[in-house]
């Protein structure tokens, strides 16, 4: 039976009305130190009854409250695999890369993810592939021949990596929320334009862009690669082609820049959510939302400890969901 | 068998007042139990809010309550409510097509007034300054119930009268 999110919705919509605005990030921002820029954010909600002082202590603890409230209003969070999946593939990379150091991976797990850390840690490192989700066995497989045969980290992200663009890819495909579509879809399709911008700069092979992409809807990813192995302008003369031609510009400027891009244009595709009574598409907005309000106050929360101006930071700042 | 047929007036009046009832009650009860759902989602969140998504959630309720006054106003009409009467099988006929537009229009009803009721549960748990909007979009789909109500009143007192 599919599930009714009506309760989740309602608890949602008076959740929207805390969220930062832009207004709220500018104050942010004016705030003369660190200490002045946690206390705002504690007027507004932010942290528990224990007085944390630590930005990052804050912004964890702020993770955690989204996932527990988001836990507390659907039971299935499945729905939700598309967002917590790229956890479990980073927790394979440091399992890997541990288990082949013969390290401990104390501090590096992310736990926001499907799989139990420890559980996959545990696996990998018993080489037990099968007690894995049948979607990680063949990468851990080949990531870890990688490693042990060339030593080459690189390669054994970049099997990760496309493994878990292409498991995002299926979710995408999987659902019937439009919303979840398309971010999974922009998952991939912005991560196959990183990959084509990275490699034109260090001149990798056609083969080897290739084989790092996954297979999306919005590109090409054989006429991608094959733009990226001649140069960067070929990269951005096929993107114009694509229904990525607005984020041309920002591409130009920097990686960093393109992916304030696609946050923004999500966060412009998601507004219409506001006002949407029924539907998961609410409440992944409000997660991608709270995300997107996590990673604005990190910006200007290290841009205080490292002195950064004002206008740095604020060209780096994505639009806001309220 | 055809004297089944003649003497079951009563039969299909009382099978147009059971319509009517539960049809509309049906409705309402979905009705309500969505918008309570919502309801009650707000609540958690801001309980002073308990006022004003009340009334939100009672909104598809009196569709069940229409349903319930067409069904008496058969019930009395047909003499099973104060007394026996001799109903004909084109009478009992006509009872039970008076009851159709409360029927289906009250189940219809209140399940997409239900559906405006949650989505102003929202604009009020967003913005409870709004309350007096938002409460205006569910009760206009109350007036199709209402006219709906209306003809099978009408019809019913006609058929009396015939």
């Amino acid at each position: 039976m599919q599930q009714d999110y009506t309760y989740a919705v309602a608890r949602i919509r008076f959740r929207e009305t805390r969220l930062l605005n832009d207004g709220d990030l500018l104050s942010l921002l004016s705030a003369k130190d660190t200490p002045s820029a946690i206390r705002l954010l504690r007027d507004k909600g932010w942290g528990d009854n224990n007085d944390v002082k630590d930005a990052e202590a804050l912004l964890s603890l702020e993770e955690k409250k989204l996932w527990d409230f988001i836990g507390e209003i659907v039971t299935e969070q499945e729905v939700f695999d598309f967002l917590r999946v790229p956890s479990d593939f980073h927790n394979l990379k440091v399992a890997i890369k541990c288990v082949t150091r013969d390290e401990k991976p104390d501090g590096m797990l992310l736990y926001n993810a499907v799989c139990d850390p420890m559980e996959l840690f545990d696996a990998v490192s018993n080489r037990e592939y099968q007690r894995l989700p049948e979607y990680m066995q063949d990468c851990t497989r080949e990531a870890m021949t990688a490693l042990l045969q060339t030593s080459d980290g690189q390669l054994c992200d970049m099997i990760i990596d496309k493994a878990c663009m292409e498991h995002v890819v299926t979710l995408g495909k999987q659902s019937d929320n439009e919303i979840i579509r398309l971010y999974c879809e922009l998952f991939a399709a912005s991560g196959d334009i990183k990959i084509a911008v990275r490699s034109a700069k260090t001149k990798k092979s056609h083969d080897f862009i290739l084989r790092a992409m996954a297979e999306c809807d919005s590109l090409d990813i054989e006429k991608l690669s094959a733009a990226a192995a001649l140069d960067f302008d070929a990269i951005i003369a096929y993107l114009n082609l694509t229904d990525y031609k607005g984020a041309v510009e920002a591409i130009r400027t920097s990686m960093s820049a393109f992916e304030k891009w696609c946050d923004d244009y999500l966060t412009e595709v998601m507004r219409s959510q506001k006002w949407e009574p029924f539907g998961v598409g609410p409440i992944v907005a409000y997660i991608l939302a709270r995300e997107n309000e996590m990673k604005a106050v990190r910006l200007i929360l290290s841009a205080k400890v490292n002195n950064l101006s004002e206008e740095t930071v604020k060209e780096r700042l994505r639009s806001m969901y309220v | 068998m055809s004297a089944f047929f003649q003497n079951s007036g009563l039969f299909f009046a009382l099978l147009g007042a059971a319509f009517a009832t539960l049809m509309a009650g049906i409705g309402s009860a979905i009705g309500v139990g969505k918008a309570g759902v919502a309801a009650s989602g707000v609540l958690a969140e801001e309980p002073s809010l308990f006022g004003k998504v009340l009334i939100f959630q009672l909104l598809p309720a009196t569709q069940g309550i229409y349903g319930l006054l067409v069904g008496i106003l058969i019930l009395s009409n047909v003499g099973l409510i104060g007394g026996a009467k001799e109903i004909t099988v084109l009478q009992g006929l006509l009872y039970f097509a008076a009851s159709l537009p409360i029927a289906f229009c009250g189940l219809y009803s209140a399940i997409y007034q239900s559906k405006c009721a949650v989505a102003g549960i929202g604009t009020v748990a967003k913005k409870p300054d709004q309350f007096g909007k938002a409460i205006l979009m569910p009760a206009m789909v109350e007036t199709y119930a209402i006219l709906a109500l209306l003809i099978s009143m009408l019809a019913i007192i006609g058929i009396a009268g015939m």
